[in-house]
């Protein structure tokens, strides 16, 4: 049994919430530079401009990149052979939130309860959290900062089996052509399919945690991603839905098995603007991805 | 991939060289110009404009269909659909784009019935906000979504003009220079993302 600390949890989850928000993963920034490349509207490509600007400007004078600093989602895999000491894990994470946003001048964007007085909880808290227990004495922890101008726009529908990949395909495209310029193109396309209802949304989610250029391990999951990428950068509608030839620049699929009368698909669609952090503590000693 | 220094970074010289100046607040001479924008155009926006998002609207619409007084005088004036981040201390303002102006679009219609001449944003904007905007003479500038740090170094001032106990939704008096857009929808309801798709 390896013992780690709480106050370990939340500094770390501190600290990955701050990067998160300043600096944009490398697979990201490589991704834009790549799509400004090869932009030929000249237009887009002055977004795209802008865009790889903004990346710069926000990790060099510690900005944060967008000021929808989200809702934050921290997901952890705890290792079975961890103990955590000196407190509850979730109260760790949500301390280490609300110092994020408190002392690194953040945007707090969470409001008490959705329906009445929709006030402010003034520090960013609480954060959405999914834990998996994993084999092992490690933990993992990503931070996800997540907007809403995009998770508005995402969606979940209970196909049925007949629907078949015909019908994934249709409303995948179908919630992307909807998106049009509000999710802030270009965008990560998350989806999600089998399980039940809140599975396929969570694995919708999780997928927008892989890396650009990862595939599915499935290679026939794997061309229908690399499919469904070229049929949606067909849609034109390009960086900040103003034309142009990157409308996205990934699709992930996560599956799961389903049910025998069951197909629910889940699209979560990210906006360009990819936040995400990791570190890994083993016995109070941190690394951060 | 290497970080140039920041200094070099300036939207006027780089990705919108060359773009038409427009000065707000569209009061007096400045109201001509926004005739003349066209759906598609990039300009540079200088001068005064107001953040406000969501919870300000339902106020101000609430005041002024209950013919309560406004903390703003519209008349002229240019809203921009935003929340900053906090100002960390010795600068302006925190990061600052812009959020999806179609949630705006059930209130817009009243604000520009009373006077409001301009909205920045981004995003696609319904036909009833457009018949307002030709009927009383508005523009919709759009700019870059998710590019909030780069925005928040085109603000020279800031400061919360009402509203205070919003938070991030308060309403703040913002003075921009070389604050990057393009004309998403002009005066004559030309749209630039209908002609996009």
């Amino acid at each position: 049994m390896t013992n780690v600390s709480a106050k370990t949890i939340r500094d770390t989850v501190e600290e990955l919430c701050v990067k998160a928000i300043e600096i944009l993963p490398r697979d990201v920034l490589s991704a834009l530079q790549r799509a400004m490349e090869e932009e030929s509207n000249p237009l887009s490509k002055d977004i795209l401009g802008v865009i790889l600007d903004n990346a710069r400007l926000a990790a060099h004078e510690k900005i944060p990149i967008c000021q929808d600093t989200g809702m934050t989602y921290v997901f952890v895999e705890l290792g079975q052979d961890i103990a955590i000491e000196d407190g509850y894990l979730y109260d760790a994470i949500s301390q280490g939130v609300a110092r994020a946003y408190v002392r690194g001048f953040l945007r707090k964007s969470v409001v008490s309860d959705p329906l009445f007085d929709r006030k402010n909880t003034g520090d960013n808290t609480p954060p959405v959290i999914h834990t998996e227990i994993v084999p092992g004495d490690e933990v993992k922890i990503t931070v996800m900062p997540k907007g809403t101008g995009s998770e508005n726009m995402s969606a979940v529908r209970m196909l049925t089996p007949g629907d078949g990949i015909e019908g994934v395909r249709r409303f995948v495209m179908e919630v992307v052509e909807k998106s049009g310029p509000n999710a802030c193109p270009p965008l990560i396309v998350g989806v999600g399919i089998g399980g039940m209802m809140d599975k396929a949304a969570y694995l919708a989610k999780k997928a927008l945690l892989r890396e650009i250029g990862s595939s599915n391990p499935d290679p026939r999951v794997a061309a229908f991603e690399k499919e469904l990428v070229s049929a949606i950068n067909g849609l034109g509608i390009g960086p900040g839905g103003l034309g142009g030839a990157t409308t996205c620049l990934a699709v992930h699929i996560e599956t799961y098995p389903t049910h025998i009368g069951a197909l629910p698909v889940a699209v979560n669609l990210q906006c360009h603007a990819a936040r995400r952090a990791s570190a890994v503590i083993r016995s109070e000693k941190r690394v951060l991805l | 991939m290497t970080f140039e220094s920041p200094s070099s970074i300036s939207v006027r010289e780089r990705a919108w060289r060359g773009a038409k100046d427009v000065f707000l607040p569209f009061t007096g001479e400045n109201e001509k110009v926004l005739y003349s924008l066209r759906a598609g155009e990039k300009v540079l926006l200088q001068g005064v404009m107001y953040t406000a998002r969501d919870a300000a609207h339902r106020r101000l619409v609430h005041s002024l269909d209950e013919g309560l007084e406004v903390p703003v005088d519209l008349r002229g004036q240019v809203i921009y659909y935003a929340g900053p981040c906090p100002a960390k201390p010795g600068t302006v303002i925190g990061s600052l784009g812009p959020t999806t102006s179609g949630r705006m679009d059930r209130y817009a219609p009243r604000l520009i019935e009373a006077g409001l001449k301009g909205m920045v944003g981004k995003g696609i904007r319904s036909l009833a906000v457009i018949e307002a905007m030709v009927k009383h003479g508005a523009v919709y500038f759009v700019t870059v979504g998710g590019a909030g740090a780069l925005l928040s170094k085109c603000v020279s001032k800031a400061e919360v003009v009402a509203y205070e106990d919003l938070g991030p939704e308060a309403i703040y008096r913002l003075e921009v220079v070389d604050f990057p857009a393009i004309v998403g929808v002009d005066s004559r309801g030309n749209d630039v993302y209908r002609e996009a798709l």
